[in-house]
């Protein structure tokens, strides 16, 4: 079988060495942000230090940056707190992350075919003019598929809406303008730091309330004693991330989804039309369920998802698919997600296990 | 040998896993997630998996073999629960056991195996699975009271032929436990499941009157000789040959026993007669898996008709016509709508069907109170 085939960047990419030198070098540091001695003022600067990093990389001041224990939390602080006595509106297609944070008969904003944004449906949803609240994410992590941010940035200006964009799978691979947001989500994992620390960045001056106050960190917006490997790791994996470099994923991926589709003419990449990450691939594959798919992978060496995973570590029905009409096809694609490491004989290598697979599941499923 | 264990997370499929693990065979583990388990416990906040799943990938984990979940909610909701509420309102009592054997694990389990490039589906069934000279037969296990080849009359030759009992030939559950503990799995002290795995409470009439409320509905307990001796809450309450839950109705006017003799789902009525009454003298079956060509005419054989009891004797005949096994136990016996009738020969199963209601569902009985 040889070396594993890691295709599953979007569920967590590798740590990259700049952020494994920067949280290593953070574990020896003993003090307490918060505290008054020397120790507490060292560890102070380093947390500052990261939080200066990543409000340039982003372009952010650094007191708009809010650190989290990841996009998760982030999310849901921004939906808690901006959605507080507003009305909320969220993506079809959002992550639970987003989707779990609001209440249950949340309004949603439907997506085209193509799996982008809906605007003219947002904009219908937008009429009243009522405070609201509009989650939007940058990327979507099972297709890849970008939202048309700016265009609807403006919409939500025009109506006097909030606009919160989970930016956590976009972060790093593409560019982002923080601007055109009222808040965002970032992660620190899937960029290539460690699990434990996302940031959620602010515009300007805007109030929010926290979900956990604790001691008053992050100017009394996000308690708890700040987990300094995770957020140096963090910084360090964003100057890492540059979507100029990850631009080279984009060949890749053209090169395995061309291959794929010269040995399978049935295969369908979903949301192929439009604009999309560069290492994001989500391949239908007609009548064989995706959780054998991605079995049948896994025993091959090559680590891929379907759906978005359960912490059960079952194989759920997509809602993003769903979302996108998709129908019972939508129990039929798997996500291919390449990492920023990944080599270039992971298109070949995947389009030849892929191949094998589909010719014995196909076989059974016909 | 690549070998997919469908896993529960107790301690015999556990057992399973490590021993084809310890005996060399690449091992994969699936484990299915066949209903919300906080929702049928009730509990808030409960996790949709459970216990037994994660025991399953703990012990997975302890082997180092790879292990999946398989989402199987829906499935299972529409070929056995569904079935099971349905069942209930027509009047039978169902063996979720037996549909979920022959659709979710067996039928569909069979096919991933063999499309993950498997050579066999092995269980933790107590059964024994033994090469004929014409082909694979199934035979009960070496522990009778472990048995469980009545509740898997239904595999066909060909799913047979695929699968693996390796817990057939042990001689007790106390030595699978030994070995579960001597493989250092962490469930080898696991309590045994009970009941019927989606109704942990035990309270299996609510969620038959979930799917099917006409099931819940009351109506009258009536006498065989018609008159009616009482009230009932819903027909799913009963099983043909109860003799609990019938209230006052339970004595005929302070005398004799009786006990459910049909179950009248049009009427919502439950039926009751002495124990003399239930007795039936021919049993017949539909939905019949051969695991053996069918023999042309009567032959004889042992039937079993209901899980905790021994087979009888018995003649039995294929109707292949009416696609129908028609059995005449020695002496004649109580057999509940919607149960099993299996067929023996010694300890080879011959094949199987679910007892259909009769064409006389209610019998017909003399002044003597005897079944004619």
């Amino acid at each position: 079988m040889g070396e594993a085939l890691y295709l599953d960047a979007n569920a967590t990419e590798p740590l990259r060495p700049e952020a494994r030198d920067a949280a290593l070098g953070a574990f020896d540091v003993t003090g307490n942000p918060s505290s008054v001695h020397a120790d507490g003022r060292a560890a102070r600067r380093v947390l500052e230090d990261a939080r200066d990093g990543l409000g340039a990389r982003f372009g952010v001041r650094p007191g708009d940056v809010v650190l989290t224990a990841g996009g998760t939390e982030a999310n849901a602080l921004a939906v808690a707190g901006l959605g507080r006595g507003r009305r909320v509106l969220a993506g079809a297609t959002e992550h639970a992350a987003v989707l779990a944070a609001t209440v249950p008969d949340t309004e949603r904003v439907p997506v085209r075919p193509d799996g982008t944004a809906d605007l003219d449906a947002l904009a219908a949803l937008l009429v009243g003019g009522e405070p609201t609240l509009v989650c939007l994410m940058a990327a979507n992590n099972e297709t890849g598929v970008l939202h048309p941010l700016a265009d609807a940035a403006a919409l939500c200006r025009a109506h006097g809406a909030l606009l919160h964009v989970d930016a956590v799978q976009a972060a790093g691979r593409v560019p982002l303008d923080p601007g055109l947001a009222d808040s965002m989500a970032l992660s620190g994992h899937k960029l290539g730091g460690p699990a434990g620390a996302g940031a959620l960045l602010l515009r300007p001056g805007l109030h929010l309330p926290a979900l956990v106050a604790g001691g008053g960190q992050e100017r009394g917006r996000r308690g708890g004693t700040e987990p300094l490997p995770a957020i140096v790791g963090f910084a360090a994996a964003a100057e890492a991330a540059r979507p100029e470099i990850a631009e080279r994923l984009a060949a890749l991926r053209d090169r395995l989804e061309a291959g794929l589709l010269a040995a399978a003419p049935e295969a369908v990449i979903v949301g192929a039309g439009a604009p999309r990450l560069p290492n994001t691939s989500c391949i239908l594959l007609p009548g064989v369920p995706a959780e054998a798919q991605v079995i049948a992978l896994d025993l091959a060496g090559v680590r891929v998802s379907a759906g978005a995973a359960c912490s059960s570590g079952k194989v759920a029905r997509s809602h993003v698919l769903a979302a996108m009409g998709l129908g019972a096809a939508a129990g039929c694609a798997i996500r291919v997600s390449l990492p920023w490491n990944a080599r270039e004989d992971a298109p070949e290598r995947f389009v030849g296990a892929w191949s094998a697979m589909r010719a014995r599941l196909s076989r059974r499923a016909a | 040998m690549r070998i997919l264990v469908a896993m529960s997370g107790g301690v015999d499929s556990s057992a399973v896993a490590g021993l084809l693990h310890e005996g060399g065979h690449e091992v994969v583990g699936a484990t299915l997630q066949l209903y919300d388990h906080g929702a049928a416990t009730a509990k808030r906040g409960a996790c949709c998996a459970g216990q037994d799943i994660h025991d399953a990938r703990r012990v997975a984990d302890r082997l180092g073999i790879p292990h999946y979940v398989l989402d199987r909610e829906e499935r299972f909701r529409d070929a056995v629960v569904r079935d099971f509420a349905d069942a209930y309102a027509r009047g039978e009592t169902p063996i979720p056991c037996v549909r979920c054997n022959q659709t979710v694990k067996f039928h569909d389990l069979v096919e991933l195996a063999r499309g993950l490039g498997c050579d066999a589906l092995a269980t933790g069934h107590y059964v024994r699975r033994v090469d004929g000279p014409r082909g694979p037969e199934l035979r009960r296990a070496a522990d009778p009271a472990r048995d469980q080849s009545y509740f898997l009359f239904a595999t066909t030759p060909d799913q047979l032929a695929f699968s693996r009992f390796p817990l057939g030939d042990f001689p007790d559950k106390a030595a699978v436990r030994a070995e579960a503990a001597r493989l250092g799995l962490p469930v080898s002290e696991k309590p045994d499941s009970q009941d019927i795995c989606f109704v942990p409470s035990g309270r299996y009439h609510d969620v038959v009157a979930r799917f099917r409320p006409d099931a819940a509905e009351p109506g009258e307990i009536a006498h065989l000789d018609g008159r009616v001796l009482g009230r009932h809450a819903g027909v799913a309450r009963y099983t043909v040959g109860q003799g609990r839950g019938l209230g006052a109705a339970s004595r005929d006017g302070g005398g004799e026993p009786l006990y459910v003799a049909a179950l009248d789902a049009g009427r919502r009525r439950v039926v009751v007669g002495p124990r003399a009454a239930l007795p039936r003298v021919e049993i017949v079956a539909g939905e019949v898996n051969w695991l053996r060509p069918p023999p042309a005419g009567p032959f004889p054989c042992e039937v079993k008709l209901r899980a905790r009891e021994a087979p009888q004797p018995a003649v039995a005949e294929w109707d292949a016509a009416a696609a129908l096994l028609r059995v005449r136990p020695v002496a004649p016996a109580v057999a509940a709508p919607g149960q099993a009738c299996v067929l023996y020969e010694g300890e080879r199963v011959l094949g199987g069907g679910f007892i259909r209601r009769g064409a006389g569902a209610v019998p017909v009985i003399d002044t003597a109170g005897t079944a004619a």
